[in-house]
């Protein structure tokens, strides 16, 4: 249990950081860009909404900077996060609501179908070392090192400029209504695949070489030769003890990477204009929307801090170690 | 295959007292380490017997090829090991014999642990630590006995648990949560869950205090008698082996320098390794005697010498130990039932007698 | 020394080595090879690769091969002012919590998990995009001021286990005081490690810093690759069906990424000789023709010489 509630802990300790990173960003890098957009708002803004904008960007100088940090964590428990510039006066939080499924529907499967697909092929790679197999790891390599977004750049030119299989942009035909009806879903699986597909090919190199060096090493365990010893068909020692155990310190660095992870795909949302929470940072990035940048970055940032709790909880109920009181 | 294959070093292996047949006769086995062009020979030409009910002791200094000669027998050494020559004749159950070396993969997997069990070296690491002991023991019962179900296994798995003295409610205990002791004794356990013919027991108790070591090794013994096993059990404490073995093999860089009974090897010892061997261990029993110790470490077998490995450290190096290797062969006095490999004892009778503390 | 001969022998480092040296020839003498100025426009729009443009030319009728190569100075700077920034932040991080232990080394490893844990890009993003400027030499000090979590990792487990060693023991038995222990005994010995960190930084920061510019953060008028990307993405390149426009900039990108790693994979090799020895095992073992399988020792008959 107690491993359990120390990552709680500083999961609580590092959205505590994050959220007050994003307290001080505007307040210590040099250049006031929101007063001017503000002057541009006046008289369109009320006076309430402007004074969320005032403390989300530390123009609130009249107070003490703790009076400051205490009104922008009343803001932050409100759910209030200002307003958006370009789609002004919708509130960040409205936008961000509306997008962030959508980044949990493809990042989020298109990352896990990416580490099994990737562990997979790792633990096969890493048990048939010194075989043919081993002539798929530059293969892994080239795509470990190629840019997400370039990726995404060529699978839309040849599968859907040359090919005409898949459309290059968008989450669903725009000619339906949003509904739980099967053409809907059928329609976004199809927009979806394309992005998808393209998170997997880019991520899934890094999964399969941290799995096969795993394998590499746990095969030399002496659990593994006691599994050989007991005349165990080849396909439980693989999976059930060599894979087993290698996938442990596979699943604790998929928590550490996620970050990165999640930061190259919400790249690949952008290139297919994909309606998620990356394609509206790009959006706010393009169009000075401040408030629109730092609410996609709070949220973001949350999400994966819950996704590493998610990935933490799988780490603990894989490995008993982790369950017992002593230690 | 009986006698008549033999070749002359099996044949004088087998020396020994002809009432038991053998259960496991290793012949001419050689190891490599190393894939490439240079490998180190690790083991040369080592033959072996082991008879039914006996425990054969393996003994010798760390990194002599003890370890090695276990794993080989099984094919489980890891890379970069290589087995390049010899045979492993084990008898099972049924009294048919075979070659594990020449087995396919699927006969192999099949003879292990139901013909041949190991508890390895270090229990603290033989264990997989994500499951629970229940599933370790029951999935090498299931592995071979396919019809078996699920909680027959299980029952099983209680049974031997008590054989070994432990409370069966351990079972649903994860490794990390026994002691040293009781791991150790889960592995023996799992070791004999389908009542192998030989049991290969590779340091199982080095890791253990001494009190630990002793009420172990007592209920193997125990168990033995019941059940009616061989053993082969490697340690580099010779004293713990003359308590426990019937016969004693000492290795020495990667060969069998001596043979014998395990009185016979402790009372009189012939090749001056095993008599320095006995030297640096406290006899359990007995009068104290004074611990010497063998002066220098054992030879880097990646660069050979020609001649005997031992003689840089040997008292009683002569010349022809430093150009010519020596073969087993029959002791000086001539003795039954003991081989030696020592240019003491070929040219002993016609040049000088042998040093008092060989010729005891 | 028998270390860094081992170093340069290995297949995948030389390669390695030979990419990077050819990019950084580029990055040297980019303004004088490149056959045009990046920036001159001509009248051949949207041309085709030919014998006048050899990557043909983009909307404005700008030599793209001449925007490579220019651009390949403004990836490598900012890829190694961020790589030494961060590395020098990881090392100092790493090895101070290494070596304190106690508060001191959780409160430090609690600081780089969290900063592991905040993905670093929008992060990256949301700084760089409220700076005034956000020109190269910034984002590679951005860059450096986020990313060097990775190493400060790697690096305090690695001074954990050197801590415990008997020379580290001994020379503070010595009485040696701890800075002098540190640099004089620690540092010598993390070398790889350090090597193996700066150069996964340096991969991260060219990838980051590229697509930095490709969504338009750093000033487009700065050329690197990721710009090369962004006029691409911007003026339908895809649709178009302009290849030449966007696949040799990602390929520059993909090859002076898979460089670094192989250096990485070199380096991996030395640190952890388990791996090394796979790659030689696997080759003798081909020549000999033995297939290997885990779990069963290879048994082969050969006449022995």
């Amino acid at each position: 249990m107690s491993f359990l509630l120390r990552r709680v802990a500083f999961y609580a300790l590092t959205a505590w950081a994050a959220i007050t990173i994003n307290f001080f960003i505007p307040r210590l890098l040099p250049g006031d860009p929101v007063t001017a957009l503000l002057g541009r708002m006046q008289g369109r803004i009320d006076s309430n909404a402007e004074h969320s904008l005032r403390v989300l960007f530390g123009l609130d100088q009249d107070t003490t900077l703790w009076q400051q940090y205490l009104d922008y964590w009343g803001l932050l428990l409100r759910g209030d996060l200002g307003l958006s510039f370009t789609h002004f006066p919708t509130p960040v939080s409205e936008i961000v609501d509306q997008s962030l499924p959508w980044t949990v529907g493809l990042v989020g499967v298109a990352t896990v179908i990416a580490f099994v697909i990737g562990s997979l092929i790792g633990t096969f790679l890493g048990w048939r070392r010194g075989t043919w197999a081993d002539g798929l790891l530059p293969v892994a390599t080239f795509f470990q090192a190629v840019p997400y977004f370039w990726l995404g750049l060529i699978t839309i030119a040849v599968l859907s400029v040359n090919l005409g299989w898949f459309p290059s942009s968008g989450s669903y035909d725009r000619g339906l209504v949003p509904a739980f009806t099967g053409e809907f879903i059928g329609s976004v699986v199809y927009y979806g695949f394309l992005p998808a597909l393209t998170v997997v090919l880019s991520s899934v190199a890094g999964w399969v070489l941290g799995m096969r060096n795993m394998m590499v090493t746990v095969s030399s365990e002496d659990y593994v030769t006691v599994a050989h010893a007991k005349g165990l068909a080849e396909r439980q020692v693989m999976l059930g003890y060599a894979a087993r155990n290698a996938v442990l310190p596979q699943v604790s660095s998929f928590a550490l990477s996620l970050g990165f992870v999640v930061g190259g795909t919400l790249i690949m949302e952008m290139v297919f204009s994909y309606q998620g929470i990356g394609y509206t940072l790009y959006q706010a990035v393009s169009t000075h929307d401040y408030p629109l940048m730092q609410g996609c970055f709070l949220v973001i940032t949350l999400s994966v801090l819950v996704a590493n709790m998610v990935a933490d909880l799988a780490y603990a109920l894989l490995d008993p170690r982790t369950r017992t009181e002593d230690r | 295959m009986s006698a008549d294959v033999h070749t002359e070093r099996g044949a004088l292996a087998d020396a020994g007292p002809a009432a038991a047949e053998p259960v496991l006769e290793v012949r001419n086995l050689s190891v490599d380490y190393g894939f490439g062009d240079d490998p180190t020979h690790v083991l040369r030409e080592v033959s072996l017997t082991l008879r039914r009910g006996e425990v054969l002791g393996l003994a010798g200094e760390s990194g002599c090829g003890k370890s090695t000669l276990a794993y080989a027998a099984t094919r489980l050494l890891p890379p970069p090991g290589l087995i390049t020559g010899g045979e492993v004749w084990l008898t099972n159950r049924e009294g048919t014999r075979a070659d594990l070396l020449a087995l396919s993969d699927a006969e192999l997997r099949a003879a292990r642990w139901r013909d041949i069990a190991i508890v390895f070296q270090g229990a603290m690491s033989s264990l997989n630590p994500v499951f629970r002991i229940e599933k370790q023991i029951v999935d090498g019962i299931v592995a071979h006995q396919p019809r078996m179900r699920r909680e027959e296994a299980r029952e099983r798995a209680a049974e031997l648990l008590r054989l070994v003295g432990i409370s069966a409610d351990r079972l649903r205990a994860y490794p990390h949560q026994l002691s040293g002791g009781m791991r150790q004794r889960v592995m023996i356990a799992m070791a004999l869950a389908l009542e192998p013919q030989v049991l290969i027991m590779d340091e199982p108790t080095t890791a253990l205090d001494v009190v630990m070591q002793r009420q172990i090794l007592e209920e193997v013994m125990e168990l033995r008698e019941r059940l009616g096993f061989s053993v082969v059990f490697i340690t580099h404490d010779v004293s713990l082996l003359v308590e426990v073995a019937d016969r004693i093999a000492v290795m020495y860089a990667g060969e069998i320098v001596e043979t014998a009974a395990a009185r016979d090897v402790y009372a009189k010892p012939r090749h001056p390794y095993s008599a320095g061997l006995l030297g640096s261990f406290p006899p359990l029993h007995g009068p104290r005697r004074e611990l010497t110790g063998i002066p220098g470490a054992p030879p880097d077998l990646s660069a050979r010498e020609p001649g005997c490995p031992f003689a840089p450290r040997c008292p009683h190096a002569m010349d022809v130990c430093r150009t010519e290797l020596p073969v087993l062969g029959r002791t000086a006095q001539g003795e039954d039932n003991r081989l030696v490999a020592c240019h003491l004892h070929t040219t002993a009778s016609s040049t000088e007698p042998l040093p008092p503390s060989l010729s005891r | 020394m028998r270390n860094q001969l081992l170093f340069l022998r290995n297949g995948k480092v030389v390669t390695g080595l030979a990419i990077l040296g050819f990019f950084t020839l580029l990055a040297v003498l980019g303004p004088w090879i490149s056959p045009y100025d990046p920036n001159q426009v001509s009248d051949a729009l949207l041309s085709p690769p030919s014998a006048a443009h050899w990557l043909g030319t983009d909307h404005t009728g700008r030599d793209i091969l001449s925007q490579i190569i220019v651009g390949a100075r403004g990836v490598l700077v900012v890829g190694l002012v961020a790589g030494v920034s961060a590395t020098v932040v990881g090392v100092l991080v790493g090895v101070t919590a290494g070596f304190v232990g106690g508060v001191g080394d959780e409160s430090l490893s609690a600081l780089s998990n969290m900063f592991l844990v905040i993905p670093q890009l929008p992060l990256i993003i949301l700084i760089a995009a409220q700076l005034p400027s956000a020109g190269g030499l910034t984002v590679a000090l951005v860059i450096g001021a986020t990313g060097w979590a990775w190493g400060a990792r790697v690096m305090r487990a690695q001074t954990l286990s050197l801590r415990k060693r008997d020379f580290v023991e001994a020379a503070r038995a010595n009485g040696e005081r701890t800075w002098r222990l540190v640099l004089a005994e620690v540092l010598p010995n993390l070398t790889a490690v350090i090597a193996s960190g700066f150069v996964g930084t340096v991969t991260f920061a060219v990838l980051s810093q590229v697509t930095l510019s490709f969504i338009g953060i750093t000033p487009v008028s700065e050329w690197n690759w990721g710009t090369i990307l962004f006029w691409a993405q911007n003026n339908l390149a895809l649709q178009r069906g302009a290849w030449w426009w966007f696949v040799p900039a990602g390929a520059c990108i993909a090859l002076l990424g898979m460089a670094l790693t192989l250096v990485n994979f070199g380096i991996d090799e030395i640190v952890n000789p388990r791996l090394r020895s796979t790659g030689l095992h696997a080759r003798s073992l081909r020549r000999r023709g033995i297939r290997p399988r885990v779990g069963f020792t290879p048994v082969v008959r050969e006449a022995r010489s």
